[in-house]
Protein backbone atom coordinates (compact mmCIF):
# COMPACT_ATOMS: atom_id res chain seq x y z
CA UNK A 1 0.00 0.00 0.00
CA UNK A 2 1.60 3.44 -1.01
CA UNK A 3 0.24 6.15 1.09
CA UNK A 4 0.95 9.66 1.30
CA UNK A 5 0.70 12.44 4.24
CA UNK A 6 -1.84 15.22 3.39
CA UNK A 7 -3.02 18.18 5.07
CA UNK A 8 -6.51 20.25 3.96
CA UNK A 9 -9.12 22.50 5.00
CA UNK A 10 -12.37 20.25 5.61
CA UNK A 11 -15.45 23.09 6.30
CA UNK A 12 -13.20 25.11 8.31
CA UNK A 13 -11.06 22.60 10.48
CA UNK A 14 -7.58 21.38 9.84
CA UNK A 15 -7.23 18.00 8.84
CA UNK A 16 -3.89 15.90 8.75
CA UNK A 17 -4.14 12.36 7.53
CA UNK A 18 -2.55 9.35 5.83
CA UNK A 19 -4.41 8.49 2.54
CA UNK A 20 -3.45 5.57 0.57
CA UNK A 21 -3.20 6.52 -3.18
CA UNK A 22 -5.97 4.70 -4.47
CA UNK A 23 -8.40 6.12 -2.68
CA UNK A 24 -10.64 9.42 -4.55
CA UNK A 25 -11.74 12.12 -2.53
CA UNK A 26 -14.85 11.19 -2.17
CA UNK A 27 -13.50 7.74 -0.36
CA UNK A 28 -11.95 9.86 1.75
CA UNK A 29 -14.57 12.01 2.92
CA UNK A 30 -17.50 9.23 3.32
CA UNK A 31 -14.45 7.38 5.08
CA UNK A 32 -14.00 10.45 7.76
CA UNK A 33 -18.37 10.44 7.75
CA UNK A 34 -18.62 12.92 5.66
CA UNK A 35 -21.74 11.09 4.27
CA UNK A 36 -23.26 13.93 2.23
CA UNK A 37 -21.19 12.88 -0.52
CA UNK A 38 -23.00 10.38 -2.21
CA UNK A 39 -21.76 7.93 -5.00
CA UNK A 40 -24.29 7.87 -7.24
CA UNK A 41 -22.08 6.57 -11.00
CA UNK A 42 -18.56 6.47 -9.41
CA UNK A 43 -17.28 7.79 -13.19
CA UNK A 44 -18.24 11.90 -13.25
CA UNK A 45 -21.76 11.36 -14.99
CA UNK A 46 -23.97 12.31 -12.41
CA UNK A 47 -22.86 14.62 -9.89
CA UNK A 48 -24.07 13.01 -6.59
CA UNK A 49 -20.19 13.44 -5.05
CA UNK A 50 -19.45 17.30 -5.81
CA UNK A 51 -17.44 19.23 -3.21
CA UNK A 52 -16.16 22.03 -3.71
CA UNK A 53 -12.17 22.26 -3.78
CA UNK A 54 -10.92 26.12 -3.32
CA UNK A 55 -14.50 26.91 -3.89
CA UNK A 56 -14.76 25.22 -7.51
CA UNK A 57 -17.13 22.18 -7.18
CA UNK A 58 -15.81 18.91 -8.40
CA UNK A 59 -16.92 15.38 -8.74
CA UNK A 60 -15.01 13.98 -6.09
CA UNK A 61 -15.66 10.37 -6.88
CA UNK A 62 -12.92 10.74 -10.20
CA UNK A 63 -10.53 13.15 -8.03
CA UNK A 64 -7.36 11.49 -6.15
CA UNK A 65 -7.39 12.05 -2.78
CA UNK A 66 -3.59 12.92 -2.67
CA UNK A 67 -4.88 16.03 -4.65
CA UNK A 68 -6.60 17.72 -2.02
CA UNK A 69 -3.21 18.18 -0.38
CA UNK A 70 -3.06 21.95 0.91
CA UNK A 71 -7.27 22.83 -0.21
CA UNK A 72 -9.73 24.24 1.03
CA UNK A 73 -12.83 22.15 0.98
CA UNK A 74 -16.80 22.47 1.18
CA UNK A 75 -19.28 19.90 1.26
CA UNK A 76 -23.04 20.39 2.62
CA UNK A 77 -22.25 19.77 6.30
CA UNK A 78 -20.33 22.65 6.30
CA UNK A 79 -22.94 24.92 4.90
CA UNK A 80 -25.56 26.02 7.84
CA UNK A 81 -24.40 28.36 10.16
CA UNK A 82 -25.41 28.28 14.49
CA UNK A 83 -28.33 26.22 13.10
CA UNK A 84 -29.73 28.09 10.43
CA UNK A 85 -29.62 26.59 6.97
CA UNK A 86 -27.56 28.37 3.84
CA UNK A 87 -29.29 30.32 1.52
CA UNK A 88 -28.99 28.04 -1.21
CA UNK A 89 -30.75 25.66 1.13
CA UNK A 90 -33.72 27.58 2.30
CA UNK A 91 -33.81 28.07 -1.69
CA UNK A 92 -33.86 24.62 -2.45
CA UNK A 93 -36.61 23.78 0.74
CA UNK A 94 -38.56 26.84 0.09
CA UNK A 95 -39.04 25.97 -4.34
CA UNK A 96 -39.84 22.38 -3.23
CA UNK A 97 -36.74 21.26 -4.97
CA UNK A 98 -35.96 18.63 -2.84
CA UNK A 99 -37.81 15.01 -3.16
CA UNK A 100 -35.48 12.02 -2.55
CA UNK A 101 -32.83 13.99 -1.88
CA UNK A 102 -30.20 11.63 -3.21
CA UNK A 103 -29.11 14.46 -5.59
CA UNK A 104 -29.25 17.59 -3.39
CA UNK A 105 -26.00 17.30 -1.59
CA UNK A 106 -24.70 17.97 -5.13
CA UNK A 107 -26.61 20.27 -6.53
CA UNK A 108 -27.11 22.31 -3.44
CA UNK A 109 -22.82 22.46 -3.67
CA UNK A 110 -22.75 23.03 -7.49
CA UNK A 111 -25.56 26.28 -6.86
CA UNK A 112 -23.15 27.50 -3.94
CA UNK A 113 -20.06 28.01 -6.01
CA UNK A 114 -22.44 29.27 -9.02
CA UNK A 115 -23.89 31.62 -6.96
CA UNK A 116 -21.02 32.64 -5.68
CA UNK A 117 -18.86 33.21 -9.34
CA UNK A 118 -21.81 35.00 -10.42
CA UNK A 119 -22.94 36.92 -7.91
CA UNK A 120 -24.06 40.36 -8.86
CA UNK A 121 -24.14 39.78 -12.49
CA UNK A 122 -27.23 39.55 -15.08
CA UNK A 123 -28.03 35.42 -15.51
CA UNK A 124 -30.58 33.29 -17.32
CA UNK A 125 -32.10 29.93 -17.03
CA UNK A 126 -30.17 29.22 -20.49
CA UNK A 127 -26.83 29.39 -18.04
CA UNK A 128 -28.20 28.07 -14.43
CA UNK A 129 -29.29 24.68 -16.85
CA UNK A 130 -25.40 24.70 -18.67
CA UNK A 131 -23.66 25.09 -15.13
CA UNK A 132 -26.10 22.46 -13.54
CA UNK A 133 -25.68 20.14 -16.51
CA UNK A 134 -23.31 18.08 -14.15
CA UNK A 135 -25.50 16.94 -11.58
CA UNK A 136 -28.07 14.81 -12.31
CA UNK A 137 -31.87 14.56 -10.82
CA UNK A 138 -33.94 11.88 -11.08
CA UNK A 139 -37.00 12.90 -9.21
CA UNK A 140 -38.00 16.60 -9.77
CA UNK A 141 -37.47 17.34 -13.54
CA UNK A 142 -35.24 20.60 -12.48
CA UNK A 143 -37.92 22.81 -13.03
CA UNK A 144 -37.65 23.52 -9.37
CA UNK A 145 -34.41 23.41 -8.72
CA UNK A 146 -33.68 26.15 -11.27
CA UNK A 147 -36.35 28.33 -9.62
CA UNK A 148 -34.35 27.71 -6.10
CA UNK A 149 -31.18 29.21 -8.04
CA UNK A 150 -32.78 32.10 -9.71
CA UNK A 151 -34.53 32.72 -6.26
CA UNK A 152 -30.87 33.22 -4.55
CA UNK A 153 -29.54 35.08 -7.55
CA UNK A 154 -32.34 37.58 -7.03
CA UNK A 155 -31.23 38.01 -3.65
CA UNK A 156 -27.63 38.05 -3.84
CA UNK B 1 -10.59 2.65 -4.71
CA UNK B 2 -8.57 2.67 -7.63
CA UNK B 3 -6.40 -0.04 -8.66
CA UNK B 4 -3.02 2.17 -8.79
CA UNK B 5 0.06 0.19 -8.09
CA UNK B 6 2.45 2.72 -8.52
CA UNK B 7 2.78 6.20 -7.92
CA UNK B 8 4.76 9.08 -8.66
CA UNK B 9 4.37 12.89 -8.40
CA UNK B 10 6.02 14.83 -10.65
CA UNK B 11 7.45 18.17 -9.05
CA UNK B 12 8.17 19.67 -13.02
CA UNK B 13 8.17 18.87 -16.64
CA UNK B 14 12.15 17.56 -16.48
CA UNK B 15 11.06 15.27 -13.81
CA UNK B 16 8.06 13.96 -15.31
CA UNK B 17 10.41 13.02 -18.23
CA UNK B 18 13.06 11.31 -15.61
CA UNK B 19 10.01 9.47 -14.10
CA UNK B 20 8.66 7.71 -17.24
CA UNK B 21 12.22 7.31 -18.21
CA UNK B 22 12.69 5.13 -15.10
CA UNK B 23 9.59 3.17 -15.44
CA UNK B 24 8.72 2.36 -19.12
CA UNK B 25 4.87 0.95 -17.97
CA UNK B 26 4.47 4.35 -16.30
CA UNK B 27 1.79 6.89 -17.65
CA UNK B 28 1.01 10.09 -17.35
CA UNK B 29 -2.43 11.40 -15.43
CA UNK B 30 -3.13 15.03 -15.37
CA UNK B 31 -6.84 15.43 -14.94
CA UNK B 32 -7.52 12.11 -15.10
CA UNK B 33 -11.30 12.06 -16.50
CA UNK B 34 -10.21 9.78 -18.91
CA UNK B 35 -7.07 7.84 -16.86
CA UNK B 36 -9.62 7.32 -14.04
CA UNK B 37 -12.44 6.41 -15.92
CA UNK B 38 -10.11 3.50 -17.48
CA UNK B 39 -9.32 2.17 -14.08
CA UNK B 40 -12.67 2.18 -12.90
CA UNK B 41 -13.58 0.08 -15.79
CA UNK B 42 -10.61 -2.32 -14.78
CA UNK B 43 -8.04 -1.27 -17.73
CA UNK B 44 -4.25 -2.20 -16.06
CA UNK B 45 -2.58 -0.01 -18.26
CA UNK B 46 -2.62 2.84 -16.05
CA UNK B 47 -1.79 1.15 -12.74
CA UNK B 48 1.49 2.93 -12.46
CA UNK B 49 1.26 6.52 -12.54
CA UNK B 50 3.29 9.88 -13.01
CA UNK B 51 1.01 12.41 -11.78
CA UNK B 52 1.34 15.96 -13.31
CA UNK B 53 -2.14 17.44 -12.10
CA UNK B 54 -2.12 20.68 -11.70
CA UNK B 55 1.24 21.59 -12.84
CA UNK B 56 1.72 24.97 -12.50
CA UNK B 57 4.71 25.28 -15.45
CA UNK B 58 2.18 23.96 -17.48
CA UNK B 59 -0.61 25.93 -16.93
CA UNK B 60 -2.20 29.20 -18.21
CA UNK B 61 -2.36 30.84 -21.54
CA UNK B 62 -0.35 33.56 -23.27
CA UNK B 63 0.98 35.82 -25.97
CA UNK B 64 4.41 35.25 -26.96
CA UNK B 65 6.67 37.48 -28.52
CA UNK B 66 5.50 37.52 -31.74
CA UNK B 67 1.88 37.51 -31.31
CA UNK B 68 1.41 33.38 -31.08
CA UNK B 69 -0.55 31.93 -28.53
CA UNK B 70 0.44 29.33 -26.39
CA UNK B 71 -2.16 27.44 -24.44
CA UNK B 72 -0.29 25.13 -21.68
CA UNK B 73 -1.40 21.34 -21.40
CA UNK B 74 -1.92 21.26 -18.55
CA UNK B 75 -4.80 24.16 -18.95
CA UNK B 76 -8.08 23.01 -17.82
CA UNK B 77 -11.22 23.93 -20.26
CA UNK B 78 -12.83 26.06 -17.66
CA UNK B 79 -9.72 28.13 -17.76
CA UNK B 80 -9.61 28.25 -21.28
CA UNK B 81 -13.75 29.08 -21.34
CA UNK B 82 -12.82 31.97 -18.96
CA UNK B 83 -9.48 33.29 -20.57
CA UNK B 84 -9.31 36.29 -21.77
CA UNK B 85 -7.21 35.88 -24.42
CA UNK B 86 -9.12 32.63 -25.85
CA UNK B 87 -12.35 34.89 -25.76
CA UNK B 88 -10.54 37.89 -27.45
CA UNK B 89 -8.87 35.79 -30.38
CA UNK B 90 -9.64 32.46 -30.69
CA UNK B 91 -13.21 32.49 -29.20
CA UNK B 92 -13.94 28.90 -31.66
CA UNK B 93 -12.06 27.63 -28.84
CA UNK B 94 -14.07 28.78 -25.92
CA UNK B 95 -17.05 28.03 -27.83
CA UNK B 96 -15.94 23.91 -28.50
CA UNK B 97 -14.27 23.83 -24.66
CA UNK B 98 -18.03 24.63 -23.35
CA UNK B 99 -19.03 21.93 -24.86
CA UNK B 100 -17.13 19.27 -23.09
CA UNK B 101 -18.93 17.21 -20.45
CA UNK B 102 -20.34 18.97 -17.79
CA UNK B 103 -18.71 22.32 -15.09
CA UNK B 104 -17.08 19.44 -12.74
CA UNK B 105 -15.62 17.94 -16.22
CA UNK B 106 -15.02 21.39 -17.29
CA UNK B 107 -13.25 21.92 -14.04
CA UNK B 108 -10.28 19.53 -13.77
CA UNK B 109 -10.42 18.14 -17.51
CA UNK B 110 -7.10 19.55 -19.18
CA UNK B 111 -7.08 20.19 -22.84
CA UNK B 112 -3.56 18.99 -23.07
CA UNK B 113 -5.02 15.36 -21.84
CA UNK B 114 -8.01 15.69 -24.32
CA UNK B 115 -5.48 15.40 -27.20
CA UNK B 116 -3.27 13.00 -26.02
CA UNK B 117 -6.11 10.18 -24.87
CA UNK B 118 -6.55 10.15 -28.50
CA UNK B 119 -10.52 9.94 -28.74
CA UNK B 120 -11.53 11.38 -32.05
CA UNK B 121 -14.41 12.77 -30.28
CA UNK B 122 -12.37 14.96 -28.31
CA UNK B 123 -14.12 18.46 -28.37
CA UNK B 124 -11.08 20.35 -28.43
CA UNK B 125 -10.12 19.05 -31.59
CA UNK B 126 -11.49 20.38 -35.11
CA UNK B 127 -11.03 23.85 -33.70
CA UNK B 128 -7.41 23.52 -33.07
CA UNK B 129 -7.32 21.21 -36.17
CA UNK B 130 -8.89 24.87 -38.55
CA UNK B 131 -6.51 26.87 -36.45
CA UNK B 132 -3.39 24.95 -37.53
CA UNK B 133 -2.26 24.16 -33.58
CA UNK B 134 1.20 23.11 -33.14
CA UNK B 135 1.84 21.21 -30.07
CA UNK B 136 5.13 21.29 -28.50
CA UNK B 137 6.22 18.34 -26.51
CA UNK B 138 9.55 17.38 -24.14
CA UNK B 139 10.88 13.99 -24.14
CA UNK B 140 13.81 12.37 -23.14
CA UNK B 141 15.02 12.77 -27.08
CA UNK B 142 14.37 16.64 -26.52
CA UNK B 143 11.75 19.00 -27.37
CA UNK B 144 9.84 18.93 -30.44
CA UNK B 145 6.69 20.46 -32.56
CA UNK B 146 4.35 18.53 -34.41
CA UNK B 147 1.45 20.00 -36.08
CA UNK B 148 -1.52 18.56 -35.35
CA UNK B 149 -3.14 17.06 -38.32
CA UNK B 150 0.03 14.78 -37.73
CA UNK B 151 -0.78 13.86 -34.11
CA UNK B 152 -3.05 11.15 -34.89
CA UNK B 153 -2.53 7.62 -35.90
CA UNK B 154 -5.62 6.10 -35.82
CA UNK B 155 -8.57 5.52 -32.78
CA UNK B 156 -6.85 6.15 -29.51
CA UNK B 157 -3.24 6.38 -30.86
CA UNK B 158 -1.48 9.52 -30.96
CA UNK B 159 2.26 9.82 -31.91
CA UNK B 160 3.92 10.53 -28.02
CA UNK B 161 6.59 8.64 -27.35
CA UNK B 162 6.94 6.64 -23.79
CA UNK B 163 8.22 9.72 -22.42
CA UNK B 164 7.13 12.43 -24.23
CA UNK B 165 5.24 14.92 -22.29
CA UNK B 166 2.92 17.67 -24.39
CA UNK B 167 3.92 20.85 -22.86
CA UNK B 168 1.63 23.35 -24.74
CA UNK B 169 -0.16 24.41 -27.66
CA UNK B 170 0.53 27.04 -30.04
CA UNK B 171 -1.41 28.77 -32.43
CA UNK B 172 -0.27 31.46 -34.72
CA UNK B 173 -0.98 34.56 -35.51
CA UNK B 174 -0.69 34.38 -38.79
CA UNK B 175 -3.33 31.26 -38.35
CA UNK B 176 -6.05 33.52 -36.38
CA UNK B 177 -5.78 36.69 -37.11
CA UNK B 178 -8.57 37.81 -39.81
CA UNK B 179 -10.25 34.66 -39.64
CA UNK B 180 -13.84 34.47 -39.06
CA UNK B 181 -14.80 30.42 -37.02
CA UNK B 182 -17.35 28.57 -35.96
CA UNK B 183 -17.44 24.71 -34.21
CA UNK B 184 -20.79 22.83 -34.06
CA UNK B 185 -21.20 19.50 -31.71
CA UNK B 186 -23.57 17.10 -32.59
CA UNK B 187 -24.61 14.92 -29.99
CA UNK B 188 -27.85 13.13 -28.79
CA UNK B 189 -27.82 15.26 -25.73
CA UNK B 190 -26.99 19.11 -25.09
CA UNK B 191 -24.93 18.38 -22.09
CA UNK B 192 -22.67 15.25 -20.95
CA UNK B 193 -22.45 13.93 -24.00
CA UNK B 194 -19.64 13.22 -26.51
CA UNK B 195 -19.86 14.15 -30.26
CA UNK B 196 -21.86 11.96 -32.62
CA UNK B 197 -19.70 14.69 -34.83
CA UNK B 198 -17.79 17.45 -34.34
CA UNK B 199 -17.42 20.36 -37.28
CA UNK B 200 -14.73 23.61 -37.25
CA UNK B 201 -13.91 26.00 -40.02
CA UNK B 202 -12.12 29.16 -40.71
CA UNK B 203 -13.00 31.03 -43.04
CA UNK B 204 -11.04 34.23 -44.63
CA UNK B 205 -12.87 36.61 -46.83
CA UNK B 206 -11.13 39.13 -49.54
CA UNK B 207 -13.57 41.40 -51.32
CA UNK B 208 -16.59 39.36 -50.49
CA UNK B 209 -15.01 36.17 -51.73
CA UNK B 210 -13.66 33.28 -49.94
CA UNK B 211 -9.87 33.30 -49.48
CA UNK B 212 -9.66 30.83 -47.55
CA UNK B 213 -11.72 28.28 -46.40
CA UNK B 214 -10.14 25.42 -43.33
CA UNK B 215 -13.09 22.66 -42.59
CA UNK B 216 -11.99 20.26 -40.21
CA UNK B 217 -14.18 16.79 -39.09
CA UNK B 218 -13.97 14.80 -35.55
CA UNK B 219 -15.65 11.38 -35.57
CA UNK B 220 -15.96 11.69 -39.45
CA UNK B 221 -13.06 9.42 -40.58
CA UNK B 222 -10.71 7.06 -37.64
CA UNK B 223 -8.94 10.58 -37.14
CA UNK B 224 -9.37 14.12 -37.41
CA UNK B 225 -9.54 14.88 -40.94
CA UNK B 226 -9.39 18.74 -42.95
CA UNK B 227 -11.37 18.37 -45.78
CA UNK B 228 -9.39 19.62 -48.26
CA UNK B 229 -11.15 19.10 -51.65
CA UNK B 230 -13.48 21.48 -50.59
CA UNK B 231 -11.41 23.54 -48.84
CA UNK B 232 -9.89 23.88 -52.69
CA UNK B 233 -13.02 24.21 -54.22
CA UNK B 234 -14.66 26.97 -51.86
CA UNK B 235 -11.46 29.39 -52.84
CA UNK B 236 -12.76 32.52 -54.77
CA UNK B 237 -16.49 31.74 -54.22
CA UNK B 238 -18.85 33.93 -52.92
CA UNK B 239 -20.50 32.51 -49.53
CA UNK B 240 -24.05 32.56 -50.86
CA UNK B 241 -26.38 30.26 -49.54
CA UNK B 242 -26.06 28.01 -53.16
CA UNK B 243 -22.04 28.40 -52.97
CA UNK B 244 -22.44 27.26 -49.53
CA UNK B 245 -24.54 23.55 -50.05
CA UNK B 246 -21.97 22.79 -53.14
CA UNK B 247 -19.38 22.89 -51.18
CA UNK B 248 -20.91 20.98 -48.46
CA UNK B 249 -21.36 18.47 -51.49
CA UNK B 250 -17.31 18.13 -51.78
CA UNK B 251 -16.67 17.76 -48.09
CA UNK B 252 -18.18 14.42 -48.79
CA UNK B 253 -15.42 13.06 -51.03
CA UNK B 254 -13.03 13.65 -47.99
CA UNK B 255 -15.04 11.76 -44.88
CA UNK B 256 -15.24 8.26 -44.41
CA UNK B 257 -17.56 7.89 -41.29
CA UNK B 258 -18.45 4.25 -39.59
CA UNK B 259 -21.37 2.76 -38.23
CA UNK B 260 -21.31 2.61 -34.19
CA UNK B 261 -23.87 2.04 -32.24
CA UNK B 262 -24.52 6.26 -31.50
CA UNK B 263 -25.23 6.32 -35.22
CA UNK B 264 -25.39 4.91 -38.47
CA UNK B 265 -23.42 5.55 -41.36
CA UNK B 266 -25.80 7.44 -43.13
CA UNK B 267 -26.85 9.30 -41.08
CA UNK B 268 -23.80 10.38 -39.92
CA UNK B 269 -22.74 11.41 -43.37
CA UNK B 270 -26.35 13.67 -43.52
CA UNK B 271 -24.91 15.12 -40.47
CA UNK B 272 -21.85 16.13 -41.67
CA UNK B 273 -23.15 17.86 -44.91
CA UNK B 274 -26.10 19.98 -42.60
CA UNK B 275 -23.15 20.66 -40.08
CA UNK B 276 -20.75 21.62 -43.55
CA UNK B 277 -23.69 24.00 -44.17
CA UNK B 278 -23.81 25.57 -41.19
CA UNK B 279 -20.43 26.16 -39.85
CA UNK B 280 -19.70 27.19 -43.41
CA UNK B 281 -22.12 29.75 -43.20
CA UNK B 282 -21.54 31.39 -39.24
CA UNK B 283 -17.57 31.17 -39.93
CA UNK B 284 -18.07 33.51 -43.39
CA UNK B 285 -20.68 35.60 -40.97
CA UNK B 286 -18.18 35.81 -38.34
CA UNK B 287 -15.45 37.16 -40.86
CA UNK B 288 -17.54 39.49 -42.57
CA UNK B 289 -19.25 38.22 -45.79
CA UNK B 290 -22.67 38.47 -46.83
CA UNK B 291 -24.85 34.75 -47.09
C1 LIG C 1 -18.42 12.48 -17.46
C2 LIG C 1 -17.42 12.77 -18.54
C3 LIG C 1 -17.81 13.50 -19.65
C4 LIG C 1 -16.89 13.79 -20.67
N1 LIG C 1 -17.32 14.53 -21.74
C5 LIG C 1 -16.45 14.85 -22.73
C6 LIG C 1 -16.87 15.66 -23.83
O1 LIG C 1 -18.03 16.08 -23.92
N2 LIG C 1 -15.97 15.95 -24.79
C7 LIG C 1 -14.67 15.51 -24.73
O2 LIG C 1 -13.89 15.83 -25.62
N3 LIG C 1 -14.25 14.74 -23.69
C8 LIG C 1 -15.10 14.40 -22.70
N4 LIG C 1 -14.68 13.62 -21.65
C9 LIG C 1 -13.33 13.05 -21.67
C10 LIG C 1 -12.27 13.82 -20.89
O3 LIG C 1 -12.85 14.65 -19.91
C11 LIG C 1 -11.41 14.68 -21.79
O4 LIG C 1 -10.82 13.93 -22.81
C12 LIG C 1 -10.32 15.42 -20.99
O5 LIG C 1 -9.92 16.55 -21.71
C13 LIG C 1 -9.11 14.58 -20.65
O6 LIG C 1 -8.18 15.41 -19.96
P1 LIG C 1 -7.57 14.98 -18.54
O7 LIG C 1 -6.64 16.04 -18.13
O8 LIG C 1 -8.66 14.63 -17.60
O9 LIG C 1 -6.80 13.68 -19.01
P2 LIG C 1 -6.20 12.44 -18.21
O10 LIG C 1 -7.28 11.48 -17.91
O11 LIG C 1 -5.35 12.88 -17.09
O12 LIG C 1 -5.27 11.86 -19.38
C14 LIG C 1 -5.77 11.42 -20.62
C15 LIG C 1 -4.66 10.81 -21.45
O13 LIG C 1 -3.73 11.79 -21.86
C16 LIG C 1 -2.44 11.54 -21.33
N5 LIG C 1 -1.93 12.85 -20.94
C17 LIG C 1 -2.56 13.78 -20.16
N6 LIG C 1 -1.84 14.92 -20.13
C18 LIG C 1 -0.76 14.72 -20.90
C19 LIG C 1 0.36 15.54 -21.28
N7 LIG C 1 0.49 16.80 -20.85
N8 LIG C 1 1.30 15.01 -22.10
C20 LIG C 1 1.18 13.74 -22.57
N9 LIG C 1 0.15 12.93 -22.25
C21 LIG C 1 -0.81 13.41 -21.42
C22 LIG C 1 -2.64 10.55 -20.21
O14 LIG C 1 -1.52 9.74 -20.04
C23 LIG C 1 -3.84 9.77 -20.73
O15 LIG C 1 -3.43 8.82 -21.67
C24 LIG C 1 -15.57 13.33 -20.59
C25 LIG C 1 -15.17 12.61 -19.45
C26 LIG C 1 -16.06 12.33 -18.43
C27 LIG C 1 -15.61 11.57 -17.22
S1 LIG D 1 -20.69 9.61 -8.23
FE1 LIG D 1 -19.33 11.12 -8.84
S2 LIG D 1 -20.26 11.95 -10.56
FE2 LIG D 1 -21.55 10.30 -10.11
S1 LIG E 1 -34.52 14.60 -5.59
FE1 LIG E 1 -34.34 12.49 -6.08
S2 LIG E 1 -32.68 12.47 -7.47
FE2 LIG E 1 -33.03 14.56 -7.19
Amino acid sequence: MITREISFILNGSEMCIDVDVRMSLLDVLRNEGFNSIKQGCGVGECGACTALVDGVPYDTCVYLAVWADGKEIRTVEGESRNGELSKVQRAYIDAGAVQCGYCTPGFIMTTTAFVEKHKGKDIDRELIRKEHAGNLCRCTGYEMIICAVESCMKDS
Amino acid sequence: MFDIKQYEKAESVKDAVRLLSENPNAKLISGGTDVLIRLREGHSEYSELVDIHDLEEIKGVSYTDTGDIEICAATTFTEVVDSEIINDVLPVLALASGTVGGPQVRNVATIGGNLCNGAVSADSLASLCVLDALLITESAEGEREIPIIDFYLGPGQVVLGQTEILKSIRICLDNYAGYGTHYYKYAMRNAMDIATIGCAAAVKMDDGKIETLKISFTVAAPKPIRAKTAEEFAVGLEPTEENIKKIAKQVMNDVTPRDSWRASKDFRLHIIETLAERVIKHAAEDAGGES
